[in-house]
């Protein structure tokens, strides 16, 4: 360590050449991921230049004509615009309003527990979900909330309720949807949580307990303040990501019938893009959802800073 | 463990109360959606379907897995998965192990930008259309190479495993090993790969899971019927419910359909089965995998 510390301090052009002829090899190994990303990543940034032009394959990117801001206009003029928006903030706003607390209560619950198997078990069980392909998620919904052999409709006839159509009721659809993503991810979601709380400090909660604080007292002015750095990068990172929530779920969720409260910006790109073939179009509403999508992290990123000390960058 | 010379209080005693009531109802609405799919999937199909059956199996049949086993999508869906998720996955591996180490050596000239170039690709992309139109132009439609190439490093994987070479390999060995006129290459292979093999499986697990589960870029990039992974073919069992011609039915032997009950319900049951088949090599890894996958993950988030 001490050795590295020497040659950074005294670095200049012939060490930094040294460097660079010693460690050449390195460069061999980040080469294929450099050309990965290089092509796949920043490739498709270039990409985005057709939302300005009139995309045809037969003249390619650059050979396409220009038209300015004709498909901002056109999306912006259509009757579904704010249908879409609405959809799109309604899903995400519901599933971090539901979705953030509830792994940060699972960490704090589990954290208290000491009884070591229980806790694994718990902890097993909870992730597993996470590993559940989205399309047997969307079957087991389906299963499920079928309207004549679905287990919870079964439930609701028991208990004397009216069965209902969950899958076609676009009143029904965000629920399913955000209610089906806990179920899902709270316990995975959890173990970024737990790892925070590993880091309490023991000698905090002997001083407590010693000034006679509970340990719900505990909780909410050691434990919760210990992880509060992790919770905001995390919120952070939720509200920046808003506008592209899970569209392969909703894609899969989607039929005729729920379409007026499932139909999002990202799914409305997936159907005229690559459905329609309207490529320039459908360049254009992504890039408007990735655009706001960043303003939202920057804001979200600024606000953070300034109220808290943590924030991404 | 912190207050054990101090006697619980009395509403510290309720307050577990309710902390454990709490957990294990997290417990019992977890686990009762998996109980019951595999209850149903070896249930009689009536009493699954009239919710006679609601969570331990009633007279058991294999009637389900049967038909599963006899429909011929299902198997090529299989065969075409399991390749895709062990190419893909060999090319991640062999893509993102190298590039982390490099990224983790403070030595290396050029860490910092080269972070910074693949960092910013977690925030900003391209988008569904780009993509789409450069695989497209770059010829790799209905190939193996559209869904493997375009994901073959993930920058998040990328970032965990540097973490994990950073705080578990000693500088000093890798000086040393320089000193004694090793190669980065040899090193690499000879010492450092053999230290991490519990980041190797934990990449293998978050990769290989990600490849098994994936449908989005078959969706997108393949036409080809026959090339379909099994997501796809669940898709259209699951999601599309299309239980028609082309599909499970077709396989249906003379004998079950003379069984009592319709095609209809048995297909409602093959459902459940089809998850569970589908799930298996992912339920059957992942006790193994456990211990390592929370290891990786605690590292990466402490040093993320």
């Amino acid at each position: 360590m001490s050795v590295t510390g020497l040659k950074k301090g005294s670095a200049n052009k012939s060490t930094k050449w040294k460097q660079i002829k010693s460690g050449r090899q390195l460069y061999l190994f980040i080469l294929p991921a450099f050309l990965i990303i290089a092509i796949f990543s920043y490739g498709p940034m270039y990409g985005i230049i057709i939302a300005f032009k009139d995309y045809m394959p037969s003249l390619g990117v650059l050979g396409s004509p220009w038209v300015g801001l004709k498909h901002f206009q056109r999306f912006f003029d259509s009757y579904y615009f704010w249908d879409l928006i609405k959809n799109t903030l309604g899903i995400s706003f519901y599933s971090l309003i539901i979705g953030f607390p509830l792994p940060i209560i699972l960490a704090l619950a589990l954290n208290e527990i000491k009884d070591g198997s229980f806790k694994k078990i718990t902890q097993t069980v909870t992730y597993a979900p996470n590993f559940i392909s989205t399309v047997v998620m969307v079957g087991m919904l389906i299963a499920f909330l079928s309207p004549s052999t679905g287990v919870i409709n079964h439930f609701l006839d028991f208990f004397g309720f009216e069965r209902i159509n969950f899958m076609t009721d676009p009143k029904w659809f965000k629920t399913i949807y955000v209610l089906s993503g806990v179920w899902q991810g709270t316990g995975w979601g959890s173990v970024i949580y737990l790892a925070a709380l590993a880091g309490v400090d023991t000698q905090l909660h002997e001083a407590a307990v010693v000034d006679g604080a509970s340990r719900l007292q505990r909780i909410w002015h050691i434990n919760l303040p210990t992880i509060r750095p992790t919770m905001v990068i995390l919120l952070i990172m939720n509200v920046g990501s808003i506008m592209s929530i899970g569209y392969e779920k909703i894609l899969l969720m989607q039929n005729p019938l729920n379409m007026e409260s499932s139909n999002v910006i990202s799914t409305f790109v997936y159907q005229q893009g690559l459905l329609d073939a309207q490529y320039s179009y459908a360049a254009a509403v992504g890039l408007f959802n990735s655009v706001i999508n960043a303003i939202l992290l920057i804001v979200v990123n600024k606000i953070a800073s300034k109220i808290s000390d943590s924030s991404l960058f | 463990m912190q207050n054990r010379l101090v006697k619980d209080t009395l509403t510290d005693r309720i307050f577990m109360r309710f902390n454990y009531v709490f957990l294990l109802m997290a417990l019992a609405i977890v686990v009762y959606p998996l109980i019951y799919i595999v209850s149903a999937s070896i249930s009689d199909p009536q009493a699954v379907n009239s919710g006679g059956m609601l969570l331990f199996p009633k007279s058991i049949t294999w009637d389900g897995y049967k038909t599963i086993l006899q429909n011929n999508s299902i198997w090529r869906g299989y065969l075409n998965t399991i390749y895709y998720t062990a190419l893909g996955t060999g090319i991640n591996l062999l893509v993102t192990l190298p590039c982390a180490y490099a990224l983790s050596r403070p030595d290396f000239y050029g860490h910092k930008l080269f972070t910074t170039f693949m960092l910013i690709t977690m925030f900003v992309s391209g988008g569904l259309i780009p993509s789409y139109l450069l695989v497209k132009n770059l010829g790799m439609l209905n190939t193996v190479w559209s869904l493997v190439l375009p994901s073959a490093v993930s920058v998040y994987n990328v970032v965990i495993t540097r973490a994990f070479f950073q705080t578990t390999i000693p500088r000093e060995m890798e000086e040393a090993a320089r000193i004694d006129g090793c190669s980065d290459f040899k090193l690499f292979i000879k010492i450092i790969l053999p230290l991490s093999t519990p980041i190797i499986a934990v990449m293998a697990l978050f990769y290989g899971v990600g490849h098994w589960n994936s449908f989005f870029s078959a969706l997108i990039y393949l036409s080809d019927k026959t090339m379909y992974p099994l997501q796809m073919v669940l898709r259209e069992i699951l999601v599309l419910q299309d239980m028609s011609s082309n599909s499970v039915n077709t396989q249906m032997t003379g004998d079950m359909a003379s069984m009592l009950f319709s095609k209809q319900q048995l297909a409602q049951v093959i459902k459940y089965g089809v998850m569970i088949v589908s799930t298996l090599p992912i339920i059957i890894v992942y006790p193994f995998l456990q211990k390592y996958f929370v290891k990786g993950m605690l590292v990466g988030s402490v040093k993320g």
